[in-house]
This record gives C-alpha cells, structure tokens and sequence, in this order.
C-alpha cells in the first residue's frame, strides 16, 4: 500500500488530467490507469462560459482523491494565495505545491519552494511538492514540514524520462521513509517501471498518457509498468555485474571433457 | 467603481466581493476568490468591502498535471 499524508491508496499511479481531447477520454484514461488520486488546477473563471463548473461535475463524478496544484505560479506568494483557494475549492489540504524558476524548463524555483512549503505546512496544508532531484533541497522541505518529497525525472512535458538516476537513487537511499514520487518527464511506460525499479513509491505523469495516439491503453501501459517495476523492486533485482554468469547448470553438460583416453 | 477582475477592467456598483460575484453570475458557483493578491474565504466576501482600482480573481476548478 502507498501512504501519502494518512491515506492509503493501493495505486501507485498519479494521473494528470489536463490536455485530453474530450472530457469522456479522460474518464476512460483515469478509469484504465486505476489512479486513485488525480491532479486538478484552478483557473480565472469566465462569467460568460463558467467553463469549470461543468468540469467540476466531471471530477467528482471520477471519484478520486483530489491533489490541487499551484502550476504557473512563479513566487511563494502566489502559490501560498493558490493553495489557500484550492484548499476551499476542493475541499482538501492536499496541495501539489508548484514555483517556477524559468518558463522554458518550467525548473522549479526551489527558494520559492521552502518558502511557500513552510508557510503552507505551518497552515495545516499538506504539502506535496514538485522539486528538483536536489538532496539540500530536499532535506529543506523536510525540515519545512513535507512529509512527501515530488522531484521531476525531467522537464514537464519532456517526456526524457529520468535525466538523473544517480541522484534520484541517492534522494531514494538518504529518505528511506519519505514518500517519493517521481513527477514531471515521464515519457514512456518503461521511465515509469525504471523510477519504480528504484524504489521511488510512485509516479505522476500527464502528458504521455493525454498525448498519446490513445490515451486509454497507453493508461492501461502505464497502470501495468507501475505495478512491473514496484513488483520487481520488492522480489529484489539481481546486481548488474560485468561478466557473463551462466543461467544453466554447467554440471553434466554434454561433450564435456575432464580426462582425455589417450 | 472601477476594478480589475481576472485581469479584465470593470465598472461596477458593488460594494462587497459577495455582491459582485453575485452580479457576474457565480451566486451558487463552485468559485475561489482572491483581492489584490491574498486569499478571501467564502464566508469573508460578505465583509470584503472593495475599493478602486481593486485587483479581484475569481477562479473555478480546470484540468491539471
């Protein structure tokens, strides 16, 4: 079981729900990834269209555990006003906490980041935050309150998969015990299954399923990579090692010769 | 009055955050509201009184990763 802030969830899949080509595409891609906690954002409502009422309805007719996110904003001040909506609009002290540095590489601003979380998690938020692969910030965010630790395999939207396995293993081997998922870059199934292979005790992603020629099956990808590689960490992999090792038994092998007649 | 709501210049005769969301529409919405850069919980609205030159955000849930 994954246990996020006292709650347990027996998927280890986060799923976005943004950029689907129709609302009913992405209840049928949530219900093919078996997520049990989706991602949400707030926006400037229109009073002309009321565009997120009717995405309201959507989301609570899914039935999973919502996680808000602060995404574009780029000072604590702004995610702190963001999480504090999102916490009233709905109705949960979850918050994906996202600043961002830079626009281009959407690299959270990890500054922010401390700022934002130990104000958040003083207000009785629970914060989730989207990170770099950074140990000093991430023993930050710790000390800040963060029960969860978010960092990005690779730019948002990427799809490059885990950029720095080194030291998303070492974030890994230092917080034993911390919930980590990796968040942002995951571009196949197989990023999925490597981060999982790892230990990490999760995965979020979003584009690759909403992006995808079909985003239903590649959900179904996804839900079963997760469970590969959570599986595969759990039996224990075996140590890479340099040299062949042969799998079958060199005892009896045929033609083999220890004495010779002669 | 003249304010700034979602980033978009407005006249109006409001005089509390409730009584302008109330006119746009949102009696009832499943909203969040912001004055000039902090939080104000529903309850509050009643209260919020506004002013010129206010910067208002009403925001409602949308997609997100």
């Amino acid at each position: 079981m994954l246990e996020l802030y006292r709650a347990e969830m027996s998927s280890r899949l986060l799923l976005g729900t943004a950029g689907y080509a129709s609302p009913d595409l992405l209840r049928q891609a949530v219900q093919a990834s078996g997520a049990e906690i989706v991602t949400v954002s707030l926006r400037r409502e229109s009073a002309r269209t009321k565009t997120g009422q009717g995405f309201w309805a959507l989301i609570e007719e899914l039935g999973c555990r919502l996680l808000p996110n602060t995404a574009g904003c780029h000072t604590a001040k702004e995610a702190v006003a963001t999480a504090q909506m999102a916490r009233e609009l709905f109705g949960t002290a979850w918050i994906k906490l996202e600043v961002i540095a830079n626009d281009d590489t959407l690299q959270p601003d990890v500054f922010g980041l401390v700022e934002a979380a130990t104000e958040l998690s003083g207000d009785g938020f629970d914060v989730l935050p989207y990170t770099t692969e950074d140990l000093s910030v991430a023993e930050r965010l710790v000390a800040a309150g963060c029960e969860v630790l978010m960092p990005w395999g690779s730019p948002i939207g990427s799809a490059r998969g885990l950029a720095n396995k080194t030291a998303l293993q070492t974030l890994r081997s230092y917080f034993p015990e911390t919930p980590l998922i990796v968040d942002a870059g995951i571009g196949a199934p197989s990023h999925a299954a490597e981060a999982m292979e790892m230990g990490y005790d999760a995965v979020l992603l979003n584009t690759a399923v909403a992006k995808a020629g079909d985003p239903v099956k590649m959900a179904e990808g996804f839900a079963r990579a997760v469970e590969a590689g959570r599986l595969a960490f759990e039996a224990g992999l075996l140590e890479p090692r340099d040299m062949a090792s042969p799998s079958t038994p060199v005892a009896g092998t045929p033609f083999f010769k220890i004495d010779s007649v002669s | 009055m003249r304010i700034l709501v979602n980033g978009e210049r407005l006249t109006t005769d409001a005089h509390s955050l409730d009584e302008l969301c109330e006119a746009l529409g949102f009696a009832g919405a499943k909203i969040a509201t912001a004055v000039n850069g902090s939080f104000v919980a529903a309850p509050a609205r009643g209260r919020t009184r506004l002013a010129e030159a206010d910067e208002i955000e009403i925001v409602a849930p949308r997609q997100g990763g």
